[in-house]
């Protein structure tokens, strides 16, 4: 379980769960749930269109995931109440990569199996040249996170004040959703789009649930996510069945405890944010 | 015309029930779009699609029917969101993207399952994307039935449900029981996703909810006009997309149709930016539930 192509595996994958807790505790603060799951989900047509031209897959997962980013991000407005057509707006940049998506796995040839494995990932048989280039784009995207860190926040808990102080929240968004994108395109290949969506969300709104504290919450959310991975490559080891199964009822689990454990009143500091369920 | 209209379209079985399918899909999820979108319901809408393809794998899986599968899973999933459903928009959310999460990774063990089972590969690209062309015609009336539900549900619903869309705590203070509505709404929203996954795939059918609907908000302020306006642009894009795809046949590369859903996609699309440069002004969408006073029901 812990030797040769498994060491790999292994590596990838915790380093996919810190990314997925980093930017997943972001997207659930700022309310972009749904661009969580439109942006891996259109790369993977990016992905699919790259396979058609017969270059590398990485190019495509980038190409979309960024303009799919831009476009969310462009598109969409950050004043108050229209969060309607946000959602509008990332729902058709969505359908149209996918849509995109349909037209190149079906005009060419190797369609079922590639595609399974972009929806649903591969995370076992990781070469060890696939670990560096991750390894380094997680890398940079933690250092994008973190550079940004207080602006970040401020955008997302008080746009107001954010604004008041000069800190454009219309900027800070497309900085995030680029973040996100570029996170996005080393990890798909890797762990599937469906995958990447469920890492992002379910760690995060489960330590949302349990404090209000954003560097605890920070922390616990990359923890549940490292826990959701580690759990999940074993199980998966041992029955045979996707990871993308074990990942994403983990994740659900992990929230379900959240909340009964504020239920049950662990936490006093619960989130004001989320209190009135 | 002969250009479009290969000749033999309509003498073709699987193209007369495309084109019915497709009308009903389209007319549903256009009325019901209008409703998803006024709400801001975008993303339980498309989550819904993506857990109907849990439910379409595991159909795949014993052997039902597909849509039975989609409209399952679909309607567990809605009670179950607006089970968790938190009221607040952004925990609202979360709980849609915890159910999609899990629902996912089920669909991910569903699929590897199918594959496992049958070793036919096709089943994936079958339930994410659809494929029109091969609805058997002894499931035509089941979805008719299915999209009159819908569409009865919502025309009985639809002032309670402009009003609780547009204000929770007055619809409460009338004695609407806003939780209960909103059950009822996801339930005809996840019959119509249904419908539309069987038609152009679960995982595209947001685009015929979504953008028909958006696309009228913007031409018009009025919600039934929206609703016909909606329909309307649903159905000429679907209608033109399986014409094109029948078309397509014959286009590079040879004798590999290209999928329908692509094509309603693109159509849905360019309608919706034909939109903008219909009204440039911005105002015209109702913003959210709290600031669309033009759709007031009283």
């Amino acid at each position: 379980m812990f030797t040769g192509l498994m060491l790999n595996t292994w590596i990838t994958a915790s380093i996919v769960a810190v990314i997925a807790g980093l930017t997943g505790f972001f997207a659930v603060l700022r309310g972009q749930t749904f661009a969580a799951h439109a942006i891996p989900n259109g790369a993977f047509a990016g992905a699919a269109g790259a396979s058609l031209l017969g270059i590398n897959v990485i190019w495509g997962l980038a190409v979309f995931a960024i303009g799919g980013a831009l476009g969310i991000g462009a598109l969409g407005s950050e004043q108050r109440g229209r969060r309607a057509r946000n959602d509008v707006v990332t729902a058709l940049a969505l359908v149209l990569m996918l849509g995109l998506g349909a037209l190149f796995v079906s005009v060419s040839s190797q369609y079922a199996e590639e595609t399974y494995a972009l929806l649903f990932g591969e995370v076992f048989g990781i070469s060890q040249g696939e670990v560096a280039p991750i390894a380094g784009l997680g890398l940079a995207a933690a250092i994008a996170i973190g550079v940004a860190f207080r602006p970040l926040m401020l955008t997302s808990a008080l746009p107001e004040v954010a604004e008041a102080r000069g800190v454009s929240t219309r900027r800070a968004n497309l900085y995030f959703l680029v973040v996100m994108a570029l996170a996005t395109s080393m990890t798909v290949p890797v762990v599937g789009a469906l995958l990447m969506f469920s890492l992002m969300i379910g760690p995060a709104a489960a330590a949302r649930s349990v404090t209000a504290r954003p560097g605890v919450a920070l922390a616990l959310s990359v923890a549940i996510a490292l826990a959701t991975v580690w759990l999940s490559i074993a199980l998966s080891y041992r029955t045979n069945w996707p990871l993308g199964f074990f990942v994403g009822v983990a994740g659900a689990a992990f929230y379900l405890l959240g909340l009964a454990a504020r239920g049950l009143g662990v936490s006093r500091a619960s989130s004001p944010q989320l209190s009135k369920s | 015309m002969h250009y479009l209209f290969e000749p033999g379209l309509l003498g073709s079985g699987p193209v007369r029930t495309a084109l019915l399918v497709g009308t009903v899909v389209a007319i549903t999820s256009g009325v019901i779009g209008v409703f998803t979108v006024i709400r801001g319901q975008s993303f339980a809408g498309h989550a819904l699609a993506d857990v109907a393809t849990t439910g379409g794998s595991g159909a795949f899986l014993v052997g039902l029917n597909q849509f039975w599968g989609f409209l399952i899973a679909g309607i567990a999933a809605a009670a179950l969101m607006e089970g968790i459903g938190v009221q607040r928009r952004r925990g609202r959310d979360v709980a849609t993207g915890v159910v999609l999460g899990a629902a996912l990774g089920a669909a991910a063990l569903f699929l590897y399952l199918d594959t496992q089972q049958t070793s036919t590969t096709g089943a994936s690209f079958t339930v994410l994307f659809g494929s029109i062309f091969v609805i058997s015609p002894d499931t035509v009336p089941a979805l008719i039935a299915s999209g009159i539900v819908a569409l009865v549900t919502v025309a009985v619903l639809a002032r309670v449900l402009l009003l609780t869309s547009l204000s929770a705590d007055l619809a409460r203070a009338r004695g609407v029981r806003v939780k209960i509505v909103g059950i009822a709404y996801l339930a005809a929203l996840a019959i119509s996703v249904s419908l539309a996954a069987v038609a152009i795939g679960a995982v595209l059918s947001t685009a015929l909810l979504i953008g028909p609907a958006a696309t009228a908000l913007r031409v018009t302020r009025s919600p039934v006009r929206a609703m016909a306006a909606a329909a309307i642009t649903g159905l000429a894009a679907t209608w033109l997309g399986i014409v094109l795809a029948y078309d397509s046949y014959y286009w590079p590369p040879y004798g590999h149709g290209w999928p329908v859903s692509f094509f309603v996609v693109a159509l849905v699309l360019v309608g919706y930016l034909l939109s903008y440069a219909r009204r440039p002004n911005r105002n015209r969408m109702p913003r959210s539930p709290h600031e669309g006073t033009e759709c007031s029901p009283a």
